[in-house]
């Protein structure tokens, strides 16, 4: 899915802060991607570094953070682990789960060289 | 790969994480009767993680000295579980031992805990955070999503439409489904009963804008070149050019695409996902996030149902399965059958809006009212 674009929201984002803090060039970024986020990681960083190139983040470091696929299970009443969006309560077997956790896409931090 | 979205699984593996720093480096620290002495100690993985809490646990050291206020660096072993606990808020206590020996030699263990740090004990710097081997100015915390910028647009667009009291609706689907089609036997019943706009969306040609302004109604066409999807900015700019008429319903044709889409808030009231019979019924299983993301399902082509082996029922528990709160109309768009709930549904759709921008211009004009009275008893 989209991961082009989600590239240049990050290029967007670091190069705004970036600017902002007087810093020239990016030696590493971290994202946050949840599992439920649907991001195919080895396409984000092709992306990154296609968008990347002759900006400040040339070549910089890419360290994407998983995040746990988290669900509310209706039928429990309990926080479970999930894997996929529409997985099953590993307990009880219903489909009744909202994700709560495992969605983020975030950009955590990024380092100056 | 398609190169825009990525669409493709990857196959390379990158190494490109940062390596972690196990570089054994120094801190020096102060106790209380004055005293300085610095020891190395060795990280095992990079820092990423923020802590400023100072340390406020007063412990007593083997010489009798209350030793308050002075800071201990400490190294993590696991940093994926201890960031978890950090994000967690989870307040988890440090052991450390300090086997160096100065003239005020000490040899002691200790543990203490402290609150859930998004900050820390060495880092005052203006990161408020600290990476071995980085100085403080160079490390930036961030912790911004990744699509605020379309979210923010998608705001902009969702408070003019509820100032407007206009009910927007976001059309997703893969192509070939018969979107436009739907669109416009939808626009040529309702454009007699309600006003409304479209503003339609693909990757090249105004095809389709020109097929709906046949029918008489106003439509803009973005294309998205490249674009697999259409955002927030793009339909806030088609909006400045549409005729778009207060408590009117405007229908967004997104571009076919059953993955993208999903993630790009566009401001409107729902998304509705149509799905044509010859696709199969697994498709809410293979797109999961399109039909979470969706509010009612339009099942389309049911004209076709006799020719196929389509299975109603299961497609139903699917999209279920994936989103237990959606909606499901059966439709055709060439025999008509099933239409009228879906124009019902339109219709109920706009009134809520019509009813909301009511409330809203009411309050506003109380809200005028009570400043003119404190204004004239000034």
């Amino acid at each position: 899915m989209h991961e082009m674009s989600l590239a240049e929201g990050v290029l967007q984002i670091v190069e705004e802060h970036a600017v902002a803090q007087g810093i020239g060039r990016v030696g590493s970024v971290v994202l946050e991607i949840g599992e439920l986020a649907g991001v195919e990681v080895e396409a984000l960083r092709f992306c990154f570094d296609a968008v990347t190139r002759a900006t400040r983040l040339e070549g910089a470091a890419l360290r994407i953070d998983a995040l746990p696929g988290r669900g509310w299970c209706m039928a429990c009443a309990e926080s479970v682990a999930i894997a996929q969006l529409y997985d099953a309560c590993p307990r009880c077997g219903s489909h009744q789960v909202q994700a709560t956790g495992g969605t983020e896409m975030r950009v955590k931090e990024f380092f100056g060289v | 790969m398609c190169t825009v979205c990525g669409c493709a699984a990857g196959e390379t593996k990158i190494e490109g994480a940062v390596a972690g720093s196990t570089a054994a480096h120094e801190h020096a620290h102060r106790h209380a009767d004055g005293s300085w002495h610095t020891h190395a100690h060795t990280h095992t993985d990079a820092h990423t993680d923020a802590h400023t809490d100072a340390h406020t646990d007063a412990h007593t050291h083997a010489d009798g000295d209350e030793a308050a206020g002075h800071e201990h660096a400490h190294a993590h072993d696991d940093e994926a579980a201890h960031a978890a606990a950090h994000a967690a808020g989870i307040a988890h206590p440090h052991e450390h031992s300090h086997g160096a020996r100065d003239e005020n030699a000490h040899d002691h263990a200790h543990e203490h805990g402290h609150e859930s740090h998004s900050s820390l004990d060495f880092g005052s710097g203006p990161a408020g955070a600290h990476a071995p081997g980085l100085t403080q100015a160079k490390m930036v915390q961030v912790e911004q999503d990744i699509l605020a910028k379309n979210n923010a647009f998608a705001d902009t667009n969702r408070r003019r439409f509820a100032a407007q009291g206009v009910f927007a609706i976001n059309l997703v689907s893969s192509p070939g489904s018969g979107k436009t089609t739907l669109l416009v036997r939808t626009i040529e019943t309702l454009k007699t009963r309600l006003a409304l706009a479209v503003v339609e969306g693909d990757q090249q040609t105004s095809l389709d804008a020109q097929r709906i302004r046949a029918t008489g109604v106003a439509a803009i066409q973005i294309n998205t070149g490249k674009g697999c999807h259409l955002d927030a900015q793009m339909v806030g700019r088609a909006c400045d050019r549409l005729p778009l008429a207060d408590d009117s319903l405007l229908l967004i044709e997104n571009v076919g695409n059953l993955v993208c889409p999903a993630d790009f808030d566009l401001g409107e009231a729902h998304k509705v996902v149509v799905l044509s019979v010859t696709e199969g019924e697994d498709k809410p299983l293979k797109y999961p996030a399109m039909f979470r993301a969706a509010r009612l399902m339009l099942v389309n082509k049911i004209d076709l149902l006799p020719y196929l082996n389509f299975d109603f029922e299961a497609c139903l528990a699917n999209a279920r399965r994936v989103n237990p709160h959606i909606e499901v109309l059966p439709v055709s768009a060439v025999s008509g059958e099933g239409l009228e709930a879906w124009f019902s549904w339109l219709e109920r759709g706009v009134g809520a809006a019509q009813a909301a921008r009511g409330g809203l211009v009411q309050r506003l004009q109380q809200r005028i009212a009570e400043l003119e009275a404190q204004l004239a008893a000034r």
